[in-house]
């Protein structure tokens, strides 16, 4: 759909996949793209469904469109019946309004359930050059793929359920390129919470960010959505990766991946994606990997991060009065003095799970520092795999006896204690390790005080049961 | 949709930068199905004690915030998750606009469509604001959506930039999802020129 004068000029994997999208682009009016993949999950869409219904609306794409119960889902045994009734009312509905507009659910007993930024790789449902989107704001996980994906609220879910589009104005472009070698210990969720510290929480507001340069080539699938999964998190509306050869290999034989010729066809539409050279972006900033320590968070949001050793700042350091008190404000929060490290201070609860890390191979990072080894017993360590075939695999492989005889609580796939919805969550006043996505007041349970950290991390905090650096244990 | 039109408000001032959609409307709220009954959880872990308690020292459990219809607050407001629950409890207690001097992209788009408007001020007049509100509480603003003003207590005006088609929608009452419907012509060939890329239902 590209017009020639757009295709003369280099442009980047970002305009790309927008152009490829536009529907109609009217003067004085947002554009009009097509969505190739809409992911829908409980607690954002009955009140898009219920619109529907009210106009007399069908689903237009259902074949574009996968549901999955996963926020407000218990992850004890599914065998037992949901004690909050609000929570089973909510997976109930989702239930009926898939039969009824005919939209494939992965529901609650499901051998596919999942976290839905889990499970759309996972089935080969992303693929390079889509438009995805979810009432979710971590939908930026399936940039990892080259896809250009979008949170979008209720109101847009509807809009998508209708119409298979979105209004959405264009975006700035936002280059994120990490270039040397990251140092034993050091991952990409440390990587993405750098970049974020940085920037700050609305450094990428208004952007798309491409992460590109010879660090994020060398990561793996699932540690490039780890990146692009916390996109939201330094503002961003979008955050991807261009395809290359370790896409297509994570891809090839998914359930949902093009086959066969369609697949050669696929792969070669896919390597006209990344950016051209020359092609110019908004904005750029560039991260030394080398440089980089595992980061921990310290505050009430994910750009108050630190390395592992580093000292929590001083409010008296900073002119802005406004950032004075939101800084002061959140380490009384926290009950953390200011110009102290962070090593050392006892947690309660170790979360590993999420969208952002509860892959197989976060589980294996995990499991490789547990083994052997056993968790503190000022401790919970709560194991929570993003999907039920990521649980199968780890069991396959013996993860769970060894999260288990290390002392943790192995559970059902799910959001879990990242949102606190589903009954998982602190009580007020503890402190968790957590190896999700936001540490937000309250995120993890009314009073709860969250430190963001990498698998690794978190890991290690759980043995030692306070805050540690993961180099020191490692040989 | 509801039309927008000027109107003269006091003002809740809440100088926090970065107030999350968690803390507008905290996670365990959303387990409703509904779009109602949101606006008694607004702020909820900020407006209420451990025992459910109006806490006498936040904001809107005072006089001023209680007669607001204008939020003022710090830098990047509406940021984290992307719930729409966030417009719809502050639009259910009575917010008809939010003055910060940015917003979080995905909470801007929901406040659009919701009839909240997301009014962005340079740095030196929120500051002023927040001044002016300090001395005196019962201060008010005007707000012209078809001028694109605010005016301020002292009299001055302030514009305030919105998208031209998200501006007619709120001036107008227009359905977005009906001006998208009306494109269906236009869906409909874009399907037809490009291959399916993935099916679910196979």
């Amino acid at each position: 759909m590209a017009s020639p004068h757009i295709a003369a000029r280099p442009r980047t994997i970002i305009e790309k996949v927008w152009d490829n999208h536009i529907v109609s682009e009217r003067p004085g009016a947002p554009a009009l793209i097509y969505i190739d993949l809409h992911l829908v999950h409980e607690v954002t869409s009955p009140q898009a469904f219920a619109g529907l219904r009210e106009r007399g609306l069908k689903v237009r794409r259902p074949d574009l469109t996968i549901a999955t119960t996963d926020h407000s889902i218990p992850t004890h045994d599914r065998n037992l019946p949901i004690v909050d009734t609000i929570a089973a009312v909510q997976i109930e509905q989702l239930q009926k309004n898939c039969a009824d507009f005919g939209i494939p659910l992965f529901g609650p007993h499901s051998d596919k359930q999942g976290i839905v930024h889990v499970i759309g790789p996972e089935q080969g449902f992303t693929q390079p050059g889509m438009t995805v989107v979810c009432g979710d704001s971590h939908t930026a996980t399936h940039g990892a793929f080259g896809a250009l994906a979008f949170g979008i609220g209720t109101s847009q879910v509807e809009h998508v359920l209708a119409s298979g589009c979105l209004l959405q104005a264009r975006s700035q472009t936002y280059e994120v390129r990490v270039e040397g070698a990251l140092r034993p210990g050091v991952g990409a969720k440390d990587v993405i919470l750098n970049l974020i510290s940085r920037i700050g929480i609305g450094g990428g507001t208004g952007c798309v960010i491409e992460y590109s340069g010879s660090t994020i080539r060398s990561l793996s699938m699932e540690e490039r959505m780890t990146v692009c999964n916390m996109s939201i998190e330094g503002g961003a509306r979008a955050g991807l990766i261009a395809p290359d050869e370790t896409t297509y290999e994570y891809l090839a034989g998914r359930p949902y991946a093009p086959k066969g010729a369609e697949w050669d066809k696929a792969v070669s539409l896919w390597r006209q994606l990344p950016t051209d050279e020359g092609a110019a972006y908004d904005k750029q900033i560039f991260i030394d990997a080398a440089a980089l320590e595992p980061m921990i968070t310290f505050g009430t949001n994910p750009g108050m991060g630190i390395s592992v050793t580093a000292a929590v700042p001083d409010p008296d350091s900073l002119a802005d009065p406004l950032e004075r008190d939101s800084l002061s404000k959140a380490l009384r929060y926290m009950d953390l003095p200011a110009g102290k490290p962070l090593l050392g201070h006892a947690v309660n609860v170790v979360f590993i799970g999420s969208c952002t890390n509860s892959r197989i191979s976060d589980l294996r990072a995990a499991a490789a520092l547990l083994k052997g080894r056993k968790v503190s017993p000022n401790v919970r360590l709560m194991v929570v795999p993003g999907s039920q075939i990521v649980k199968r695999q780890a069991q396959e492989e013996g993860l769970d006896r060894i999260f288990k005889d290390a002392g943790a609580e192995w559970r059902e796939a799910g959001c879990s204690m990242c949102i606190a919805m589903n009954g998982d969550q602190l009580k007020p006043g503890e402190y968790s390790v957590s190896t999700s996505n936001r540490n937000f007041e309250g995120r993890q349970g009314k009073g709860g005080r969250t430190f963001l950290a990498s698998p690794l991390t978190a890991a290690a905090t759980a043995i030692t049961g306070v805050v540690t650096d993961v180099r020191t244990m490692m040989n | 949709m509801e039309k927008i039109t000027t109107f003269t408000s006091r003002v809740a001032p809440l100088p926090i930068d970065n107030i999350d959609t968690d803390q507008i409307i905290p996670a365990r709220f959303l387990k409703t199905t509904s779009k109602i009954g949101l606006g008694d959880q607004l702020f909820c872990d900020w407006r209420y004690d451990a025992n459910g308690n109006p806490n006498p020292d936040f904001l809107l459990n005072q006089p001023q915030g209680k007669a607001a219809q204008v939020l003022l607050a710090g830098d990047n407001f509406g940021c984290g998750s992307s719930r729409e629950h966030a417009p719809w409890a502050l639009t259910q207690y009575g917010f008809k606009a939010v003055i910060s001097t940015s917003f979080a992209d995905i909470f801007k788009g929901n406040s659009l469509k919701n009839a909240l408007l997301p009014i962005v001020v340079p740095h030196d007049v929120s500051a002023k604001l927040f001044a002016t509100l300090k001395a005196e509480p019962a201060a008010t603003v005007t707000i012209s959506l078809a001028d694109q003003t605010v005016t301020l207590p002292d009299g001055s005006k302030v514009e305030f930039p919105i998208d031209p088609f998200y501006k007619d929608c709120l001036l107008e009452g227009v359905d977005e999802l009906g001006y998208i419907l009306k494109q269906e012509p236009a869906i409909a060939a874009y399907e037809a020129s490009r291959p399916l890329t993935v099916n679910t239902l196979a």
